[in-house]
């Protein structure tokens, strides 16, 4: 008769067997579908530069060879995929990563064979379509560390979109706009944190409540100020910081990736640091983690439970804002109806994914951004991979849903996450 | 927890008025507040009232036509013409004609054909609800509904319509039954939070959708001109129960067939005992015995195929094709009318009937009085702020009676 | 020398009750007073109040020769009382470090915390008050114990030197208990003075200087340990005499109902609670599982119910493997469960009495026939039943959240009293009971058990076990560490064992 200690280490035997099977059946899937249709001689290029900017350096593309490329990376994942088979590695996490990267980047060399494409220019886009949702996952970290789900993101993001544009043509002041957005998430957040907080209606309702009024109100005034009198509709966007300051964009490689974006990229970065930093170093920090995790403990220790969510909840709008100003000031300049497209529920399932954490959050985003770039650009190269562009489009929302499935049961949400605070 | 206590069983009729002051006002406040959005965005409106000091009878002419404008074109809207009806009715009667009369009546019998999807999708988000679920994704639904009724509905030639008519509908329902059940079995397998999934859902939907109708349901195949299906076939109808040209369909009875089952099926089957155990204390009823995944993928499931019937409804009795944008955002509105209807299969089908007037009042807003159809959601999102916090209303009109209503629990993000 | 806390007159009134009546206490300094009392007599209002969590109606509190007013926790910490509450504020993802200086984040590098300079004073204090703990232990890592000690670590951080310990000894084996006592006289000789609150007799006639008596939010008398004896305490607690045991004929024991053999179960982070737990239930007979709350119990008997599952071993009941069962066939096999938790897992509060009386019965015929319920059945058993078990309610449509705490447990009996049933397993059958309710809760057991029925009774609580149980076997750390018949158990063999002792045999 078995002991139990055997039985639990057996299962976990098989699990690390699972696990290893898995990346060989990756191993073999590169190997099979990146290399069907590939002549011998086909080579794969892949710009690092872009037509944009002249830089300091014009690099030279690089130039893959594409089957034995597909090969090697084939061959990489094997490798481990054996290692890991005869002495498991402890953390899987790198593993993982190695081998995602290893996939992804057989796929794009097979659908660029015979042609070329920008790598520099996926690179860079996919940092660009991952800030909106880096900002929106911020915003709802800010709220949700301190308990309070939000999941109007998507509406604040909407609605802070449309004033900045509309603010800045009515006052002729971009930075008038900008300051706009800021508000019109703020004030939108203050409404759903009276709405949880004070009259403690439950928090999905309640965002839902700000999300389909936004979305009502931005279609509205659309079609009855944007659309009758268009000045207040014309382009206006923030400058790069490659053109205040030129020299920066030259820089190759880096330039084109950090520079050559609007700032809002730039700006998402800083928050993103400085979230991390004051979440967990700071007394605000601790205080709002405290307030998420077990409030009345808080209570008892003299935090103002209240203004502590209050606070977050509004801190979170502002954030929501600027993750609203990328879509105008920093992206197309114009409103349009519904121009958020779900951004801000992905940003939301970044948040999950990332363990609610800015650090995570921001590895989410990426992912989530270089699923949006890639679809973009597969559209160009449609020919070669032969999927109706409407799939394509998809991608975003279905790796949502295969992320946050693969996810839950890992990750850790605050404690008391979703639940109004009553004090006795 | 103080709960207010009632003496008979909820499903049981209640003092009319207590249950319905609430609701009630609710959507009047709605309204009063959606009023500041239309004149604040009223140009005449605004110059108006910045010559007000000086000129406050002007002012006050213009805030009075622009609300007289709003409110008049909705009326017209919901019951048609006055003027016209009167004049119709007494031809009517002279003459025995009943083609102008038909014309006439035609906005009062719209309500009714707007109402009847709003009856599916709130019966469905209703149904969510009381397992504790969040469909979001009804909107969605009801395009793949659309689309597979519609397949079904050119496919198949030569069938009987006491046949074909059903089984399209049918069609329709396991299509929406699939679409949602993949965000139950989400749910229950992985825990995965359904709000995120349904909406995800939803622009898998629309993009599928749009990739059929640019594709292999187009009409006229790849060359054809717009995104359009081609019609149905005639035995696959739901039939207009008035002359032409009232879209009045038959639709509109089986909503209110559907409403009863989905009443009988919550508060009368053991099927419904289990899916309101899980949704009022999901931890209870797993001691019980219940089994709280297999209801939840079975909540979503249903919760699917009634929103797919909104769709079917549509293609069948109104459209006969499917093209896009056939649906001006039921499935989000049906949010709002789940909720003003307390989750309860009666009272979805009264908010249903409201929604679908006030949506058929909002197109004539537009069209005689400028004022975008998207008044609507303003309007739905102020009526669930207000039916979510009674207590805003309570205080406000100084109601004193409790009146109840189940909210759903959030159990954050972990399922 | 003046006392160093007086409450003078406080009262308090919450919705149709009076918690708090014009109470009169006073506290000297250095000294240990026990504040003594059922569920529900005011101890924790009282010192809720005392701690700025409430506000009273009426009354005064004095502090230091100086009345004040409390208005939150912050004052009473700035004013040097501090509190240890029953259920731990302590966060538990949280390392102590941080649990210790939330809310007083005083020693700060700029806006940055200092959890180094914060960690060092907690040695510091430790040190001088003979308090164990380890400042960067995540405090989810930690024993109950140990737990504790930061709670106390936490108040004397702040400085506070009037101390409120509010059922302390709730969770702890009887050598932690020890344990405590030898930091409470620590802390006293240093200087502190502690209110300790419990209902626990014995403990508080062990370490307390003075003993106040509270009974229905009044004070009943202040008394010292030398001057009174338990039984004397238990009268002034209750107001009668206290049947300490229960009434039962000798038992008859049959056939073995439940059979457990060699069962491992993990809880929710895979870490084994339970590790190779063997026994058997005879029809006819108790079987009481004692042990402090936190040994598995609770695991164990959602494995043995179906809601937990088995990492190995075997449940057979009747004869049948449940090993693997579902709890719809776990209870389908004439198994009734009287959860720990009765509002959580007993009861959907928002469901008339009549919905919660079928609702593990409400497909079955005659609730049901086929999928339709037959509501006229269930309406007239649950009529039928209300008046069985005297359950108090207006009507058998009164949603369950409107019944007492006695009256819900009574519905819960009254569902699984009433289906064929041959186990019982009943989890804390009585916890926040008042004493009428315990009475009739234990004699409806005996009653099962007379009628041939095997009970597994699952409690924390001693006496409940010891009056009830015709064996008893003590858990701790997941291993059941002896069986014996009830005649050989005493309070003191069974705090051994609790504690992890082994006796010899």
């Amino acid at each position: 008769m078995t002991t139990f200690a055997q039985t639990l280490a057996r299962s976990n035997f098989l699990a690390q067997k699972r696990r290893s099977a898995f990346y060989l059946l990756v191993a073999l899937a590169i190997l099979t579908l990146f290399t069907r249709e590939v002549k011998p001689e086909h080579m794969a290029t892949l710009g690092l530069n872009t037509t944009r900017s002249v830089q300091w350096v014009k690099l030279p593309d690089l130039v893959v060879p594409v089957l034995p490329t597909v090969w090697v990376l084939a061959t990489i994942v094997l490798v481990l995929a054996l290692w890991d088979l005869l002495r498991p590695f402890r953390r899987g996490g790198w593993l993982l990563g190695i081998a995602s990267f290893s996939f992804l980047a057989a796929f794009l060399v097979w659908a660029a064979r015979g042609t070329s494409f920008s790598l520099i220019g996926i690179l860079s886009a996919s940092l660009q379509l991952a800030t909106p949702i880096l900002l929106g996952a911020l915003a709802a970290i800010l709220c949700e560390r301190s308990a309070v789900i939000n999941i109007a993101v998507e509406g604040m993001m909407l609605s802070a979109a449309f004033t900045s544009v509309f603010v800045a043509n009515a006052t002729g002041s971009i930075g008038l706009g900008f300051l706009a957005a800021l508000v019109t998430g703020a004030i939108l957040a203050a409404w759903h944190a009276v709405l949880s907080i004070q009259f403690k209606v439950n928090q999905i309702i309640s965002g839902t409540v700000i999300n389909i009024f936004a979305t009502g109100l931005t279609n509205f005034l659309n079609q009855r100020i944007m659309q009758e009198y268009t000045q207040f509709n014309n382009e206006v966007t923030l400058p790069y910081l490659s053109q205040l300051v030129p020299d920066l964009g030259k820089i190759p490689i880096v330039g084109p990736l950090l520079f050559d974006q609007t700032p809002i990229v730039w700006l998402g970065l800083i928050l993103l640091v400085v979230i991390q930093v004051m979440l967990f170093h700071t007394r605000w920090g601790l205080r709002t983690r405290a307030v998420g995790e077990h409030p009345r403990a808080a209570d008892t220790l003299g935090i103002n439970v209240f203004r502590v969510r209050y606070t977050n909840v509004i801190l979170g709008g502002v954030v929501a804002g600027l993750g609203g100003a990328y879509f105008t000031l920093g992206s197309v300049g114009r409103f349009d109806k519904l121009m958020t497209s779900g951004r801000g529920f992905i940003a939301m399932a970044a948040m999950i994914f990332g363990n609610w954490t800015p650090t995570g959050a921001f590895a989410s985003s990426l992912i989530f951004g270089f699923a949006d770039a890639l679809q973009v650009k597969l559209q160009i190269l449609i020919g070669q991979v032969n999927i109706p562009y409407e799939f394509l489009l998809m991608l975003p929302y279905l790796v949502t849903m295969i992320a946050l499935a693969g996810v839950v049961g890992r990750v850790q949400m605050p404690a008391a996450d979703g639940q109004p605070y009553e004090k006795q | 927890m103080q709960i207010a206590d009632t003496d008979r069983p909820m499903w049981r009729w209640q003092g009319a008025l207590g249950v319905l002051a609430l609701p009630a006002l609710s959507l009047f406040s709605a309204l009063v507040l959606s009023s500041i959005f239309i004149l604040g965005s009223d140009v005449v409106v605004l110059t108006a009232l910045r010559n007000g000091l000086s000129d406050p009878g002007r002012a006050l002419f213009a805030v009075g036509k622009a609300l007289a404008d709003a409110y008049g074109s909705l009326f017209i809207g919901i019951f048609g013409d006055p003027a016209r009806i009167s004049k119709e009715v007494s031809e009517f009667l002279a003459t025995g004609d009943t083609q102008g009369l038909t014309v006439a009546f035609y906005p009062f019998a719209e309500n009714f054909v707007t109402a009847t999807p709003y009856i599916f999708a709130g019966l469905a988000v209703a149904l969510g609800f009381q397992c504790g679920l969040f469909n979001i994704g009804a909107e969605g639904q009801i395009y793949v509904g659309a689309a597979a009724a519609a397949f079904v509905g050119y496919s198949l030639e030569g069938l009987p319509w006491i046949v074909h008519a059903p089984l399209t509908f049918l069609a329709g329902a396991l299509a929406g039954a699939f679409w949602a059940g993949i965000a139950g079995f989400l749910k229950a397998t992985r825990g995965a939070h359904e709000v995120i999934n349904t909406m995800m859902l939803n622009y898998v939907a629309f993009n599928l959708v749009h990739y059929l109708l640019n594709g292999p349901m187009k009409r006229g195949g790849a060359s054809g001109a717009i995104p359009i299906s081609r019609n149905i076939v005639e035995s696959a109808y739901l039939p207009t129960l008035f002359p032409e040209p009232i879209r009045f369909h038959a639709g509109f009875l089986v909503a209110l067939l559907v409403a009863v089952l989905v009443w009988w099926f919550l508060f009368k089957s053991t099927l419904g005992f289990e899916i309101r155990s899980v949704g009022a204390n999901p931890h209870a009823a797993r001691c019980a015995g219940i089994s709280i995944a297999r209801n939840f993928v079975l909540a979503m499931a249903l919760s699917g195929a009634l929103a797919a019937m909104a769709g079917a409804g549509e293609v069948m009795g109104v459209n006969h094709n499917l093209a896009e944008g056939f649906s001006p955002g039921y499935g989000f509105d049906s949010i709002a009318l789940a909720m003003l209807g307390g989750g309860h299969p009666l009272g979805v089908v009264l908010a249903a009937l409201l929604f679908g007037t006030l949506r058929n009042g909002a197109t004539k807003m537009q069209s005689l009085a400028a004022i975008p159809i998207d008044i609507v959601a303003i309007v739905q999102a102020f009526v669930i702020m207000f039916v979510a916090a009674p207590i805003i209303i309570r205080r406000l009109y100084r109601l004193k009676a409790e009146v109840r209503w189940q909210a759903i629990l959030t159990r954050g993000w972990g399922g | 020398m003046p006392p160093i806390l007086e409450l003078d007159g406080i009262t308090k009134r919450f919705p149709g009750v009076l918690a708090n009546d014009h109470i009169h206490l006073t506290l000297e300094q250095g000294e240990i007073h026990a504040l003594l009392g059922e569920n529900g007599a005011g101890k924790t209002t009282l010192m809720n109040i005392l701690y700025g969590l409430y506000h009273p109606d009426e009354g005064r509190i004095i502090v230091r020769g100086k009345p004040v007013k409390i208005d939150t926790p912050s004052e009473a910490i700035r004013l040097g009382i501090g509190m240890v509450h029953q259920h731990f504020m302590l966060i538990p993802v949280f390392t102590v470090t941080e649990n210790v200086m939330l809310g007083e984040e005083t020693l700060t590098r700029g806006i940055f915390l200092d959890r180094a300079a914060v960690a060092a004073r907690i040695r510091d204090i430790s040190a001088q008050y003979g308090l164990q703990v380890d400042p960067d232990a995540y405090v989810k890592d930690l024993s109950v114990g140990a737990q504790q000690r930061v709670e106390i670590l936490k108040i004397l951080y702040r400085r506070a030197d009037i101390l409120i310990l509010d059922e302390p000894t709730a969770v702890l084996t009887p050598q932690e208990v020890e344990e405590l006592f030898k930091v409470i006289r620590s802390l006293v000789a240093r200087g502190v003075s502690i209110i300790f609150i419990s209902h626990k007799l014995k403990e508080v006639m062990a370490i307390a200087d003075r003993i106040t008596v509270l009974r229905d939010g009044r004070v009943v008398g202040t008394t010292r340990p030398a001057e009174t004896s338990p039984a004397a305490l238990a009268r002034m607690m209750v107001g009668r005499e206290v049947i300490l045991t229960v009434d039962k004929p000798p038992a008859r024991p049959g056939d073995v109902v439940l059979d457990v053999n060699d069962l491992h179960v993990l809880d929710d982070r895979q870490q084994p609670r339970v590790s190779g737990v063997s026994f058997q239930v005879r029809a006819g007979e108790i079987l009481g599982i004692a042990g402090v709350q936190g040994n598995g119990q609770t695991e164990l008997v959602e494995a043995l119910t179906g809601l937990r599952p088995i990492a190995q071993g075997r449940v057979t009941i009747l004869g049948h493997d449940t090993t693997r069962a579902t709890p719809r066939h776990i209870l389908q096999h004439g198994v009734a469960h009287i959860p720990e938790d009765r509002q959580r897992d007993g009861l959907v509060l928002t469901f008339p009495v009549a919905d919660n009386l079928v609702l593990n019965t409400y497909y079955l015929p005659p609730f049901a026939r086929g999928i339709q319920i037959d509501e006229r059945t269930v309406f007239a058993s649950a009529t039928q039943r209300v008046q069985q078990f005297d359950i108090r309610t207006p009507s058998i449509h009164t949603l369950a959240a409107n019944l007492s705490g006695g009256n819900q447990q009574k519905v819960i009996v009254a569902r699984e009293f009433t289906r064929p049933i041959q186990l019982l397993i009943a989890s804390q059958p009585t916890r926040g009971l008042d004493v009428g309710s315990i009475e009739y809760i234990h004699q409806r057991i005996v009653e099962m058990r007379a009628q041939g029925c095997a009970v597994l009774l699952v409690s924390p609580e001693l006496d409940e076990i010891l009056s009830l149980s015709d064996r008893i076997a003590v858990m701790y750390r997941g291993k059941i560490m002896d069986t014996l018949p009830a005649s050989q158990a005493t309070p003191e063999k069974l705090g051994l064992l609790m504690a992890g002792v082994h006796t010899e045999g």
